[in-house]
This record gives C-alpha cells, structure tokens and sequence, in this order.
C-alpha cells in the first residue's frame, strides 16, 4: 500500500555546543540584557553621544587618580607652611618657583638659594645623556647579537632579560653588597693586592655606579622591543645584499639602522622619560652621596617632602610642576615621533 | 534596592577597614631586642584583658621618622606610637590626663621629661620615655692593649682621644681610628662641649656660634684626613641617618662615637669576639657632656578608643613594667621610682654591666645645654642641616667655611618657609 507522505524536511541533529560556548552564555545574557537601554541611549544621544557614554568611567578615573592630584599639586605649590590639609596652608603665590629660581648663575648650583635642586638637576641631566646614550648603545648590540643564530639563544635573551625581572631595592642592594668596604669586589681584588675601599665613597665611582647599574637594570627591556624590531626586517632584504657581497657594516647602516628607526625613537623616549625619573635603585645603592653626587631630582623632591625637618610639601611641589614640565615635553616629542611614523606608513 | 544593596555593602567595607571599639594599635620600632620584651609584655595585658585587643605593628625606623609624622599631619596614625620627634610632634599627642587611673603617679614618676612631649607651657600627659638614652663613646679594649696604648681617662678630650686611636689604627690595620653617627644629635654632643649654643633668645635657632664652629670645622678635617671614618658620612645625601655600629662591631674603629642604646645591640653581636668599654664623653673646652634623648611612647589623639588607650598606658607605664622592661632589654629607665630602687639588669656580662654604669655616672656631667635640646622644637631642624651641609663637606663639595655658612642659612629659611 503506497501512502503519499508530506514532504518533510529530515530533522537536523542537535548542535553540539562547545565549551567556549557555553563559558560565554553569561556573557550574552548580559549582553542580551543590556541591549534595549543601550539601543534606546543611543537613539536619544546618537553616535556620538554613545562614545562619550562609553569613555565616561575611564575618564572618571583619570580624572580622580591623575588630573585632581596634579591640580592639587599645583595648588600646594602656591602655599606654604607645614600643615598638610590645604584650607590649613597660607598661600604664597609664587614665592617657592622664586626661591627655586633665585640664582646669581644657573650653571653653578652654589650661585643659588635653593642649591640642592640645582644640584639635583645637574645631576639628573648628566645622568640622563650619560645612561640613555650607554644604554640605547648597549640594548642595541646586545639585540643585534640575540638576532643571530646561537647556541641556547632562548636561555642567553633570558639571561638579558632577567634583571627587568628583579625589585629595584633588590637590584639596588645586591649591588651594594657588591661594592661596599667589605664586599665581593673587594673580596675578588684583594688576592691580587688591592686594599680594600669604600668604592661608593668616591664622588666618580658612585656616579658611575649609578649609571651602570641603571643600565644593568633596564637593558633587558630595551633589548627586547629591538629585538622584535629586528625580527620584523624582511630576510629578502639581507639575502639581495649578501648577493651583491656587501659589506656588514654597509649591511647595518643601509638596512637594519633604518628599519629599526621606529623601535629605536620609541627607545630612546622612553628611556629618557624613565632615566629623568631615577630614584629607587640609585637611592638604596647610594642615598644620594657622596655628597650630593648621585642625589637626583626625584629624589630631592622626596627628600623636601617627607625627610627634611620640617617638610616642605610646597617647594617639593613647585620642584615637581618643574619637573613634570621636562616630562610633558618628553611626550609631546613621543608623540610627534608616532605620528610622524604613522604618515610614513601611510605614505 | 540595588543602590541600598550597594550602599550596605559599601557601609560593611568601611567598617572592615575602621578601628573596632576596644582595638588598640601601637606602632613600634625596634633597635634591637626591646620588639620582643614588648611584645611578651602586651601578651601578658591581653590575656589579662580580653576586651582590649591590642595590635603591635612593628615598623622600621624610617617609618617612624619618615611616614609617621605625615600620618599625624593628615589627621590619622596608630593609637599608639613609639617616637623620638616627641617634642616637635607634640600637637599630635592625647593628654592621657583625664584618662589615666592615677595622674599624680605619672607626674611623679615620669614628670622630669614631661616637658619633652607635651606643647610648650601645658600640663598634658602625653606618654612616657620608654628608654633614657645619653649618647657616648665605646672603644674596642682589645684593640688598644694588642697595640699597647693606653685607654684615655675619664677628663680625656677629643684630641687626646684622637690621638690614641690614631695610634690604635696604625699599629693595628685597620681602615679608620674613630667613626661618629651620621647624625646630628651625635654630632650636637661635641658641639656642645666645645661651647655651642643652639637656642637664641628668643627660642628660635642661632647663627652657629664660635663653639659649634670650632668642633665641626675640627670634625671635617679629621673626616678628611682619615681619623674618623668619612664612610657613614658620605654614604647617602641629604638628613638621612646612619649608624656606623656595624663597623665598631666588625672591630673595624677603635673608638665609636653613639650612645647607650647600642649597649644590648654590642652585646648581642659582639660577644666575646673582643673586649669593649663605655668612655663617657670626650672632653672640649666648655663641657664633657653626652646628649640626653631617648624613645616615648605617646599615645596619638585621633584615637577612636581613648579610654582602652589610657588602659594599655596604664599597665605599660606601671612599676613592675617599666622595671621588668628596662631590666630585660638594658634600657635606662626614665621612671623615677624604679631608678631610685635600683634596676637589676639581667645580662651575665660584666661588659654590659660596666657600660651601663659608665652611662649611669655620665648622667651627672650632662650640662644644662645638652638637657634643653630634647624639648627644643627647633633641635631636628638644626640637626638636619649640619648633617647635610656637614656631609657635603667631607665629600668635597663645599669649603668647610661654606659648608658653616650655608647651615646657618638653611636653618633661617626652613625657620621662615615653617611659618612659625
């Protein structure tokens, strides 16, 4: 008996769901959730309105976290007193920016009234040429060797990398344990006739100290970033040169300098941003001496705040402001370098 | 009602993070084993006390000098704390006057460096000295007999000191004759006997007079010329504090310049490594006199629990406390009734026996000078700037005229940028 049978489709088998699936399910329930208000918001405020929507609480937060203290900032430096609650303070207007610039010649810290800073600027700016130059030099020749085809080449970029790793109270005390009177340099030198010294209690030692042990600290991260700017340069490139025979260093100047360039700016602002800002490696390896020798400005502007007696939290202030000044300019030359980058890509 | 869920739930977070009703909470710093005698003792208040709870925060020195005072100045802090800026932090401090069981048994007995803590022309209780410090010399016997000079005697001045220890180095190797604290309270001591008088007429600062002049000027170039140890000098910038024990402990100085609050530090880590005494204080022209200070434990007044406060300072400031404190950390008592029964210190060594009673004697030549600079508002901020300027000095930065100078006026501007 032949029964004619609607046509049905067959019946698809269940989808399986994965687990990736089911993780999101909450997440599209919220989302599901939120979707009627959001689409309504957007109707009423348009696209626009949307983005401020959405940049509200990052703003919030900048604004609580980042602009008021640096309002306050400003605020505290035009006061005086010791009192910590500002309707406590008595304002002074720019009296702390004119005792800072009160100086018969800038070049000669001694000229001036507020010396320490002076000092303390000086420092930091040889500091900053010194240790950002020793350190673009060194990241760069270390990347340039990490780039090449070692032996354990993993372990030798761990190896560079590792001190990034490290506290920098714990970088800066196990370099003076090193250096000290009774300390492993000493203990080294002292079979070959050395008297032991305190080489931290020599103004140059200890500033070179400062330097290299700055530099030891931070290489591993610049050395990465070059690193991956390296790895980016197409090998088509050094196959065609190696084909005309060119020569290495040829090979350096004409090909990896100019490609690595982007990297290399991003370094070298970023290293200078962080180089102006030197504090706590230097500060538990030296605190500051010989002298003033390595005291720099973050430094003396913790020193103003918080140690001297009594604190002076409105010249440490204005001694921020300024530096914070140097900073911004520092960024804004970041952030003309990316765009400056970015219209060459698009070029 | 997700807004009063959130608002409990915020009221539950900030509850957590509140003082309780009956939590007391010390900040405390040691400098050696004093930490744990306290804390043996706060154990003993507790079992005795149930309802109170008391929190022993035990802190670096730095925290107390450094983080402490801007606490206090924002109007927060712990309950109690352990300080040695007593008398320039004293606007912060609770008078325990109204809360304690017995306040003529704090006047009595604690009422000599009550002035010391509390602001100037009130009868407030502010707390109590924990331990009297004097600072002083130590030399490292051993060292002088192997080189056959003899120790200097009681009215020995500084040059004489100098001299034997210089003499001390040389036959014996080792790196410096003397070494001082980076301090300058350490450095105020000799000051003073060589005539300085800090405090002006009308209780500000003075210019540094020829005294102060005299022995600083003397101090550098001994740093310079290598008698005293220029290391723990030139080892940090600024007021920052170092003490140069480490190497009087290594056998590294002959003669070290502190004071009595290393007398259980020394005899714990030295040992019987060599044999060291307690001088008293090298002579100058004007005086032989150590600098008196010590430690306090105040009681803060943004407590929340004042009366559970005034109970914990009770017990700690009790008789039997103070003497079982004093006599299992080797701290000079402040109290008087326990000085005048006799403290039985409890230590095996007569090395420690003898520096205690070498400090003990020291007590009688401290001059009038010296004992004002403990209630001086003033003393930190002069004692900053020498340190600074001072340091600058040995390290060659500045002419030691400059460096005096420059102390003068640094004082002046923080005196005027203080507003006071």
């Amino acid at each position: 008996m032949s029964q004619s049978q609607p046509a049905t489709r067959p019946l698809a088998p269940a989808p399986k769901m994965s687990a990736a699936s089911l993780a999101l399910m909450p997440v599209h329930f919220i989302m599901g959730l939120a979707d009627k208000p959001l689409r309504a918001l957007q109707k009423a405020a348009g696209i626009g309105g949307m983005a401020t929507f959405f940049l509200a609480p990052n703003m919030l937060i900048f604004s609580i976290f980042v602009l008021l203290p640096i309002i306050i900032n400003i605020v505290y430096s035009l006061t005086g007193g010791t009192a910590i609650f500002l309707n406590e303070r008595t304002f002074v207007g720019t009296d702390q920016y004119a005792h800072i610039f009160n100086c018969s010649n800038y070049l000669d810290p001694r000229s001036c009234q507020e010396d320490a800073f002076w000092t303390a600027v000086g420092n930091t700016f040889w500091f900053v040429v010194i240790q950002v130059t020793l350190l673009i030099v060194c990241s760069l020749i270390t990347a340039l060797i990490l780039n090449r085809d070692l032996m354990a080449r993993s372990f030798w970029r761990a190896v560079f990398f590792f001190p990034v790793l490290l506290s920098p109270v714990v970088v800066g005390l196990i370099w003076r344990w090193i250096l000290q009177r009774q300390g492993l340099l000493n203990y080294i030198l002292y079979p070959f006739g050395h008297d032991p010294v305190t080489w931290l209690s020599d103004r140059t030692v200890a500033f070179a100290a400062a330097v290299g042990v700055s530099i030891w600290a931070h290489m591993g991260f610049y050395t990465l970033i070059l690193l991956a700017g390296l790895q980016a340069i197409p090998k088509d490139l050094y196959e065609a040169a190696e084909m005309d025979g060119t020569r290495a260093m040829r090979v350096f100047r004409r090909i990896t300098l100019p490609l690595l360039m982007p990297n290399l700016l991003v370094v070298v602002v970023l290293a200078l941003i962080k180089a102006v800002q030197v504090f706590d490696e230097v500060y538990v390896l030296t605190g500051g001496g010989p002298g003033t020798a390595t005291q720099f400005l973050t430094q003396y502007i913790y020193e103003t705040g918080f140690v001297s007696q009594p604190r002076n939290a409105g010249l440490a202030a204005a001694a921020s402001i300024l530096m914070g000044l140097v900073l911004v300019v520092l960024t804004l030359i970041q952030l003309g370098i990316s765009k400056r980058n970015e219209n060459k890509g698009k070029r | 009602m997700i807004l009063k869920s959130f608002l409990a739930a915020s009221a539950m977070a900030l509850l957590a993070s509140t003082a309780h009703a009956g939590d007391v909470r010390i900040m405390w710093y040691s400098d050696g084993v004093e930490g744990e005698v306290f804390q043996d003792l706060i154990n003993r208040f507790k079992a005795q006390n149930p309802g109170i709870n008391v929190i022993v925060d035990n802190v670096a020195y730095n925290v107390i000098k450094e983080q402490l005072p801007v606490q206090l100045e924002a109007g927060n802090g712990p309950d109690i704390a352990r300080v040695t800026s007593i008398k320039d932090l004293a606007k912060h401090w609770l008078d325990l006057r109204p809360l304690v069981a017995n306040a003529a048994y704090w006047d009595e007995n604690f009422g000599q460096q009550a002035d010391w803590m509390r602001p100037d022309g009130s009868n407030q209780i502010s707390g109590f000295m924990t331990q009297l410090t004097l600072t002083g010399g130590f030399a490292n016997k051993t060292l002088f007999e192997q080189a056959g000079v003899p120790l200097p005697g009681p009215k020995a001045t500084w040059e004489e000191w100098a001299a034997a220890s210089k003499k001390v180095a040389a036959s014996q190797q080792i790196p410096y004759p003397m070494a001082l604290d980076r301090s300058g309270h350490r450095i105020s001591a000799p000051n003073i006997s060589y005539g300085a008088n800090y405090i002006g007429a009308d209780g500000k600062p003075a210019a540094l007079d020829q005294g102060a002049k005299a022995y600083l000027t003397k101090f550098i170039d001994w740093a310079k010329d290598g008698t005293m140890s220029k290391d723990v000098w030139v080892s940090a910038a600024g007021q920052t504090y170092r003490a140069a024990a480490d190497d009087f402990i290594n056998g590294q100085v002959a003669f070290y310049y502190a004071g009595s609050w290393q007398i259980p530090n020394f005899a714990k880590k030295i040992g019987n490594n060599f044999d060291w005494v307690a001088t008293g204080s090298p002579c100058g022209p004007a005086a032989c006199t150590g600098l008196p200070g010590g430690a306090a434990l105040v009681a803060v007044k943004y407590t929340k629990n004042p009366k559970e406060v005034a109970k914990v300072m009770d017990y700690l400031a009790s008789e039997p406390v103070i003497k079982e404190f004093s006599e299992r950390t080797l701290f000079l008592p402040a109290h008087k009734a326990v000085l005048a029964k006799g403290v039985d210190f409890k230590t095996d060594s007569p090395l420690v026996k003898d520096a205690l009673n070498k400090f003990v004697e020291a007590t009688k030549t401290t001059s009038d000078m010296a004992q004002k600079m403990p209630g001086w508002r003033w003393s930190d901020t002069v004692y900053g700037a020498i340190v600074t300027r001072v340091a600058q000095a040995i390290a060659g930065e500045m002419p030691t005229q400059e460096a005096l100078t420059r102390i003068d006026a640094d004082v002046a501007a923080k005196v005027k940028a203080s507003g006071l």
